[in-house]
């Protein structure tokens, strides 16, 4: 009754690369506007988890549900899928022989058939909200690490997708440029824009999620509320895992 | 919001270009090195030239040659002649772009539904590389108008550029697919993300980026290819250098095939320097990128 009201939902995912199983048995559901951290150790599987999710990595067993339609059936048409989730990858991935607006509108004019005059109106304006409308006709490599990211973001909202997936989008960024990335993930979960989070900034993961899962060697070790997870953790491992972030004086 | 990346400031630029000169000279591309790069230059060559001329045969071959009287009427014939070499490559050339291209793809098609077009594109590229060119022309030239099909060409010009363009298809299409796989599989990933298909993203994403990184080493196959127009001639059109048989039979002389050589050269040279101007522009695109 609930499952068609909800963005996202998996059923005991797993996924393997050769011997090594990477995701063992992931359960998760997310409802509309709601905004999940998944914070964890390098190779615990965030990033697997949401390739996954974007069909990037075909699944080896569960079921993977958007919207209430199980898009990891044979049949289903990867591409329209797609559409309708965007992802940004941690190393921007813009295409570097195209300006950032033909980065943003190559997908909406191929995949949607949107005309060119709407489709450059359109990115105009997202690129005016994200700060970079006078950099449209540069090419990536011209741009700072946080102006490629936030363009990379705005050409994933550009298909105007449902679910929008952020694959520890600060983590190559210089410090001083994360904070203009996660200023413009915090206008989007204002916004409401539905978001599944590979992140190490604990803070900012405290401040913005809904819930907060923590994944450990493939599976989700412990999920609650953000207040719940970092101040007091039910699971010795996850303790450990945040200590070293208030040891650092991150938290 | 916005930061400065910082233009390259211009006296890089004058760095990079000071430094490819320096690579050809040697030293640090001043004065010192132009003067003993020009003095070595000089006592080299007159070396070679005072060894060549005492030789004992220099006279004979002298005549043979370098005789500026024949060199003078042969010319114009030959270089009339190597209009159709200029065809013949251009053809070629036009043909090899897009048959390549085709190879490449194929073989870098993903999945086990395209086996056996990966292996047609694998038995192509390695059966024409492996085979010598000339053999290619023979066995093309000869053997397909002796079929005696109506719908054959039995032109043995066609069948010559037949010949070339399947030859350097082969090489090229190598070129070709070592860009594709240069293309990071991110960016695919990105295309796909985005809800482009295979091809979209092949076409819009990955080959343009491809295209672009193997340029330099595509032109240098057409150095090959417009060298090996040459060949065309062993199964009979007259180009410029059966013309130069023909004038060498006609006056018993060798000076007509130095007038072809020259003309090679006048069209090869440019390209190489061309190509070199290529690469050293992207290497400095890529300092100026990652700066």
């Amino acid at each position: 009754m609930t499952q068609d009201r909800e963005a996202l939902r998996l059923e005991d995912v797993h996924k393997s690369f050769g011997q090594a199983e990477v995701l063992k048995g992931i359960d998760l559901a997310l409802a509309p506007h709601e905004v999940v951290c998944l914070i964890g150790a390098s190779g615990s599987g965030k990033s697997t988890l949401l390739r996954c999710v974007n069909l990037l990595e075909p699944i080896d067993a569960g079921r993977i549900l958007i919207t209430g339609r199980d898009v990891t059936a044979p049949g289903v048409d990867v591409n329209s899928v797609r559409r309708g989730i965007g992802i940004v990858f941690q190393s921007y991935n813009l295409f570097p022989h195209m300006t950032i607006l033909r980065n943003i509108t190559l997908a909406p004019r191929k995949v949607l058939g949107t005309p060119k005059e709407r489709a450059e109106t359109e990115a105009r304006e997202l690129l005016a909200r994200f700060g970079l409308d006078a950099r449209r006709d540069e090419y990536p490599d011209r741009l700072s690490g946080g102006q490629q990211q936030r363009a990379a973001i705005a050409r994933a909202l550009a298909m105007k997708p449902n679910l929008l997936l952020l694959d520890e989008v600060t983590s190559a960024l210089d410090p001083e440029l994360v904070a203009e990335v996660l200023e413009v993930i915090r206008e989007l979960a204002a916004g409401g824009m539905t978001m599944l989070i590979a992140t190490h900034e604990m803070a900012f993961a405290r401040d913005i999620a809904s819930r907060v899962c923590f994944l450990d060697e493939g599976v989700i070790l412990e999920e609650g509320y953000p207040r719940q997870i970092f101040t007091a953790p039910r699971e010795e491992r996850t303790r450990r895992f945040l200590e070293r972030f208030i040891e650092a004086g991150r938290l | 919001m916005d930061h400065e990346q910082g233009a390259r400031p211009p006296d890089q630029a004058v760095a990079a270009a000071g430094s490819r000169r320096s690579r050809i000279l040697g030293g640090d591309g001043g004065t010192r090195s132009i003067l003993i790069a020009t003095a070595s230059t000089v006592v080299f060559f007159a070396l070679i030239a005072v060894i060549v001329v005492t030789s004992p045969g220099w006279p004979e071959v002298k005549k043979a040659f370098f005789d500026p009287e024949v060199f003078a009427d042969s010319f114009p014939g030959i270089a009339e002649a190597f209009l159709l070499n200029i065809r013949i490559f251009m053809i070629a050339e036009a043909i090899i772009l897009v048959f390549a291209l085709l190879i490449a793809v194929l073989r870098s098609l993903p999945g086990p539904v395209f086996f056996p077009l990966r292996v047609l594109a694998i038995a192509y590229t390695d059966l024409f590389r492996g085979v010598p060119t000339i053999l290619v022309i023979f066995l093309l030239g000869f053997g397909a108008p002796a079929l005696q099909l109506s719908w054959v060409p039995t032109d043995p010009l066609f069948w010559g550029i037949v010949a070339l363009a399947l030859v350097y298809s082969a090489y090229v299409a190598e070129v070709y697919r070592a860009g594709i796989e240069s293309v990071h599989p991110s960016q695919d990933a990105a295309a796909r993300s985005l809800g482009l298909g295979r091809v979209q993203s092949l076409r819009y994403v990955i080959l343009p980026q491809a295209v672009r990184r193997v340029v330099p080493p595509l032109l240098n196959d057409f150095i090959g290819l417009q060298k090996d127009s040459a060949l065309v001639a062993l199964i009979g059109p007259v180009e410029a250098f059966r013309q130069a048989q023909i004038d060498e039979a006609a006056t018993f002389n060798f000076t007509p095939y130095l007038a072809t050589a020259l003309l090679f050269i006048l069209i090869t040279v440019p390209l190489a320097r061309f190509t070199d101007w290529l690469i050293a522009r992207d290497r400095r695109r890529q300092l100026a990128g990652h700066a």
